[in-house]
């Protein structure tokens, strides 16, 4: 009985992680096959990269490729540095009007910037920063949650250590910098990975606030090459796919256990 | 003493706000100000170039509230998070329970499910097109099999938004598995030998000791996952554009829509702000109400 059991949740277990996979599992097959062989599902007929081929000559991934790199590169760096800076006021400094200031930043949490898109678009445009990746990046950097985030992370450190880093002459900066910063490296690394994904991931302010080739992010870039308007087939559109999403896929594969302790530490503080 | 106290405090001070001032900068920039912007210029009429946007007081919500479309819309967003939620809160609490017992394969389990959450929705959208698309797709050729009709299962009003709402689930399912996980792994090893010893059933053990245990993870799923209600919407753009005739069609979307398409921003903004009081309801009831219940220690 108990065994009989234990086959029932691997057996439900399973098949439920193959359906999961499918569509994956599905792309790829379509991607390394030409069309009509992949709609049949004709298992015996012969594997092919032209879909590959014809997907990459079709768009200019490149740019978008560096485009998304940018993006996530310029958003994570101006993250890093303000939320830096605010989390450590927020944790160790006292000055009147602190709490409020704090509430006012946890509101924002729940005014995501996808609902003020239409406000935005006319910030960004305002500061002449429209169809830029600066423009693209620009909402995101002082993310509340990262704020929070760090608060937490600095709120940890021992003051001992404070103390210490002040008796021998350190200024508050070179404090932050130097006793705050490289304990809260687990912290940095968790919401590094959060904030990559997410942004490689976003697309509808993007798609909003680009208007070229030249600043297009990956995911806006896939959503223009699928439209049913340019009429390309289903194997070509999987293989572009998984283009786009080959990078993240791959480092999420390979460093799994991180990504998950990510996402797990960035959710739960 | 108390002058260097003094001194001491001023300094902080003003540190404090040093510190803040980019973020604050920033914040005020992409967030309260523009918030604000969106409730004024929902009290304003669209501004054509022969007559100048005027005040109109509520006159943008009430029209909001005479449009069909808008209800629709509503309906479908109200029946997209009914669904969405509870269902993608069962599917992960189940994977979490069988991806932290003993079962083979483990490794793979938890990869599958997980994996999902790291692809963009467009991506997500793309692959599941695979299996929408009539005549080709993976769904009619299974139901070739058995003798179904070919179904056009985004094109349909009754189905559309039902194919949207599956790779909602799809996608964040595995995501929220993982809070499940390290719940879980926090419930000592002694209740399950306790429960053993009194004979407990694994049915018994599971809805009297671990479901109770986890009811904090579930509150703190369940308020992400009505975020997601609101905010995942990329995959209409590739899957039906919220049609066919607005069946599919979600909040945000309409949003974009009104906005980008129609050029009607003060309807956009109208809507906004009504998303934006039904998300600080969520945030109210949250924070003083549903945090003070859920900690039993």
């Amino acid at each position: 009985m108990k065994s009989l059991i234990k086959f029932m949740d691997s057996f439900g277990a399973i098949l439920l992680a193959i359906i999961w996979i499918a569509p994956l599992l599905f792309a790829f097959w379509a991607a390394t096959h030409s069309t009509s062989d992949a709609v049949n599902l004709n298992l015996f007929s012969a594997w092919t990269l032209d879909n590959f081929r014809v997907a990459w000559a079709g768009a200019p991934w490149l740019k978008y490729f560096l485009n998304t790199f940018l993006l996530v590169t310029v958003i994570l760096l101006g993250q890093f540095v303000l939320t830096t800076l605010a989390g450590f006021a927020f944790a160790q400094l006292r000055f009147p009007g602190k709490d409020y200031v704090f509430i006012l930043v946890l509101m924002q949490l729940f005014i995501l910037p996808e609902v003020l898109i239409v406000e935005n678009y006319a910030m960004v445009s305002r500061l002449g920063l429209f169809d830029t990746v600066l423009g693209v990046g620009m909402p995101y950097m002082a993310s509340a949650f990262g704020i929070f985030l760090m608060r937490q992370a600095f709120k940890g450190v021992p003051i001992e250590l404070h103390e210490a880093a002040r008796i021998e002459g350190c200024g508050l900066l070179g404090i932050l910098w130097r006793v705050y910063v490289p304990l809260a490296r687990p912290t940095y690394l968790a919401y590094a990975l959060v904030s990559v994904s997410t942004h490689w991931n976003n697309f509808l302010w993007p798609l909003i606030v680009t208007n070229s080739p030249e600043t297009r992010p990956l995911t806006v870039g896939l959503s223009i090459f699928g439209a049913p308007e340019n009429g390309v087939d289903i194997s070509v559109i999987s293989a572009a796919t998984l283009m786009s999403v080959a990078p993240l896929l791959i480092a999420f594969l390979v460093f799994q256990r991180q990504f998950v302790q990510a996402f797990l530490r960035a959710g739960i503080k | 003493m108390s002058a260097h106290a003094n001194l001491e405090r001023r300094r902080q001070a003003i540190y404090g706000w040093l510190l803040l001032s980019p973020a604050a900068v920033l914040l005020t920039l992409f967030a309260f100000y523009p918030s604000i912007a969106t409730l004024w210029s929902s009290l304003f009429s669209r501004g054509t170039r022969r007559r100048p946007s005027e005040f109109v007081g509520g006159e943008n919500y009430t029209d909001l509230f005479a449009d069909p479309t808008f209800w629709l819309v509503v309906k479908n967003n109200l029946l997209y998070a009914g669904v969405t939620i509870p269902v993608s809160i069962f599917i992960a609490l189940s994977m979490a329970l069988w991806a932290n017992s003993k079962i083979s394969a483990r490794g793979f389990v938890r990869t599958a499910y997980f994996t999902p959450t790291v692809l963009p929705m467009i991506a997500a959208a793309n692959l599941w097109l695979f299996f929408y698309t009539p005549g080709l797709g993976v769904l009619d050729q299974i139901g070739s099999v058995f003798g179904l009709p070919s179904v056009n299962w985004l094109g349909q009003p009754e189905t559309a938004l039902w194919a949207i709402i599956i790779v909602t689930i799809w996608k964040e399912a595995g995501f929220f598995m993982i809070f499940y996980l390290a719940a879980l792994q926090t419930i000592p090893e002694d209740l399950k030998e306790a429960a053993d010893i009194e004979g407990a059933s694994r049915w018994t053990y599971t809805r009297r000791i671990v479901l109770p245990l986890l009811m904090p993870t579930t509150l703190f799923i369940a308020v992400n996952a009505i975020i997601n209600s609101v905010k995942l919407i990329d995959h209409l753009f590739i899957l039906t554009k919220g049609g066919p005739s607005d069946a599919s069609k979600l909040i945000l979307y309409y949003i974009w829509e009104m906005a980008f398409a129609f050029f009607d921003a003060p309807s956009a903004a109208a809507m906004t702000i009504m998303v934006i009081a039904v998300l600080g309801v969520v945030a109210a009831v949250q924070f003083f109400y549903l945090d003070r219940r859920t900690h039993y220690q």
